[in-house]
């Protein structure tokens, strides 16, 4: 089912897929979008991150040329939007805010409309194999079989399907999925995961907005954070996710242990202690042969909630009363117990 | 993208319901009329309401007549108003873009399928109230309470001014009517699509353009307002019933038609430039 796609007929193998200068969108006095300068490689599964309200959909709808950015340039498959978008948005699919489909019409139609409306010559023609797009799309979303009810009767999971298979019609080299896995069950998510890494695999390039930071941690190789409408970090998953040097060992007797180790020591909470330490086969070794137990040991990794919420402001989703003649408390309140923060 | 628009149109249920409500008025009209032998005295009511126990051939004209001033209009206005701001509402209007369907070709698309619309509509009425016409009131001859007793026969109606009307003539006729009629509803088609750019509330599109009619309708027998009477969007609507005079009258028509032009141009035009420059936030 999931025929490889051709990679590179948008010059993917070469230079960004996207591409961003100072980049800005005003919508009065609001900055919804402060001069970013975004690169998307070819191929990658990109992840762009960030609070409620930092700018990830502004700037999703000013690649796809919904949206008129203020000032600064953006290139998608290496022509500029919008001017080029007759050419550059055959080859994107995409997911803005959720989908969306004609409440009346059933899936299947929905998506035959929609196929047509893009094509020169409409509904007439070549219906057959607008019909082999259509099911093709359907089946790699899981939606093979769906009947003919009319999308208004559709679960919130069976619209998001839609809404991925209609993004996946043209079989698109670079997709922009905003929040690909709404709505969707455990598994269902998981169904989506995959198809987005075979597609990848077959050279198309992921684009993910998301607030669910598992999300795109289980999907991206590489992340862009944004932050009150400024992109803040830009960096590969396997940096951000390079051990810190510590490891955190999980011992009955966590007294001796520390006693044992001494200055390496960094951090004790309960049954745990965080050491500082390169080699943990050796400090396993050590701690053994002097006869303390240890039943737990790894290798400390940050976490992208951390990397996140020690990078970025609460979002703006979130008011808090004036101070210092400031409506919006931003950096300062981070690390406030009432933050939806989790230490780990 | 014309043939899609014109695809989802025809599959909306509420496309059906307002055909079929505007055929139901008339036909209500006809049986309450052949039921009880009460047709308005000449000179009031509708037009050709008189003349229609005479001769049910003629109460196509009068079903124009009946559903012009307000039901025809709502229902444009219905159709219209959801045009795009039903599609932002739904979230489909950014799909439509991102497919890519250019903004303008988008427009185009919507004016040519309400057009397609209210062409139907009144081509529904029309067929449909002939049909009606000719059960209630027969072909006319037959009725006892007309005087035009020279009047007989398939196809043959009296004219406004008298002489009959042939067969030919009168499908001729008709069909300059459903034309014309069709291009002073697309007038408010065109401002309810120019509306319909501006909000993201279908309904709030299609109340303005009730309010340009019954604003624009206000103002026609305001003799101030006489600098501008010619210019009204309803002010020439009535000029099709010079349609069916002996001969035909078309120097109304024509000014009408050419003011129905003006307007669809002037809305079309700002539709396009509102749309064209929009920031899609839906």
């Amino acid at each position: 089912m999931n025929a490889p796609r051709v990679p590179g007929d948008a010059g993917a193998d070469d230079g960004p897929v996207i591409r961003t200068e100072g980049l800005t969108k005003r919508f009065g006095r609001i900055v919804a979008v402060d001069g970013v300068d975004l690169q998307v490689p070819a191929g990658s599964r990109f992840g762009l991150l960030g609070p409620n309200g930092s700018g990830k959909t502004t700037m999703v709808r000013m690649l796809l040329g919904l949206v008129h950015a203020t000032s600064g340039t953006a290139q998608v498959l290496g022509e500029p939007m919008p001017r080029a978008a007759a050419s550059v948005l055959p080859r994107v699919g995409a997911l803005v805010e959720g989908p969306a489909a004609w409440p009346g019409l059933p899936g299947r139609s929905n998506l035959r409309m929609l196929d047509a409306a893009g094509t020169r010559g409409g509904l007439l023609v070549r219906p057959g194999a607008r019909r082999r797009r259509v099911e093709e799309a359907l089946e790699q979303v899981g939606l093979a079989g769906v009947d003919r009810r009319p999308v208004r009767a559709y679960s919130l999971g069976m619209r998001q399907r839609l809404g991925i298979a209609a993004a996946l019609l043209r079989r698109p080299p670079l997709l922009i999925l905003d929040e690909p896995t709404n709505g969707l069950d455990p598994r269902g998510i998981g169904e989506i995961r995959r198809l987005l890494v075979s597609l990848n695999a077959g050279g198309t390039t992921v684009v993910l907005s998301s607030h669910l930071l598992s999300e795109v941690e289980a999907l991206c190789t590489r992340i862009g954070l944004m932050d009150a409408g400024r992109l803040v970090l830009t960096e590969d998953m396997d940096v951000l996710r390079a051990p810190t040097g510590r490891v955190i060992v999980h011992t009955p007797d966590p007294d001796a242990a520390a006693r044992l180790l001494g200055g390496v020591v960094e951090e004790r909470a309960g049954t745990t202690v965080t050491v500082r330490a390169d080699d943990p086969a050796g400090l396993n070794a050590h701690l053994v042969s002097r006869g303390v137990a240890v039943t737990g040991l790894e290798v400390e990794r940050r976490t992208l909630e951390q990397v996140v919420l020690q990078r970025s402001g609460s979002g703006a989703d979130r008011f808090d009363p004036a101070r210092n003649g400031r409506s919006r408390a931003a950096d300062d309140d981070r690390s406030g117990p009432s933050t939806e923060r989790i230490v780990r | 993208m014309i043939g899609v628009e014109l695809a989802l149109m025809l599959r909306r249920r509420r496309v059906w319901m307002c055909w079929a409500l505007l055929c139901a008025l008339p036909a209500l009209v006809a049986v309450l009329v052949s039921a009880t032998g009460l047709a308005p005295p000449p000179g009031r009511g509708a037009a050709f309401l008189s003349a229609v126990t005479t001769n049910g051939q003629i109460f196509p004209a009068a079903a124009l007549a009946l559903v012009l001033p307000v039901f025809l209009p709502i229902t444009v206005a219905v159709v219209a108003g959801d045009t795009v701001a039903g599609e932002a509402s739904t979230g489909m209007l950014r799909y439509l873009l991102v497919r890519p369907v250019g903004r303008l070709r988008m427009l185009f698309a919507k004016l040519v399928s309400v057009a397609a619309f209210v062409l139907l509509a009144v081509a529904f009425v029309t067929v449909t109230s002939y049909v009606v016409g000719i059960a209630a009131f027969g072909f006319g001859g037959t009725t006892t309470s007309g005087g035009t007793a020279a009047v007989t026969g398939f196809g043959a109606v009296p004219s406004l001014s008298g002489p009959v009307i042939e067969p030919v003539d009168l499908l001729t006729r008709t069909l300059l009517t459903v034309g014309y009629l069709g291009l002073c509803m697309l007038t408010l088609g065109a401002i309810g699509i120019f509306f319909s750019t501006l909000t993201d509330s279908p309904l709030a599109a299609a109340l303005g353009v009730l309010a340009v009619v019954v604003t624009s309708a206000s103002l026609q027998p305001l003799e101030a307002a006489g600098a501008v009477e010619q210019f009204l969007p309803t002010a020439h609507w009535l000029a099709w019933i010079d349609l069916f005079r002996d001969p035909i009258l078309y120097t109304a028509v024509d000014r009408g038609a050419l003011v129905q032009l003006g307007w669809i141009l002037v809305a079309f035009g700002a539709a396009w430039a509102n749309l064209a420059t929009k920031d899609v936030t839906s």
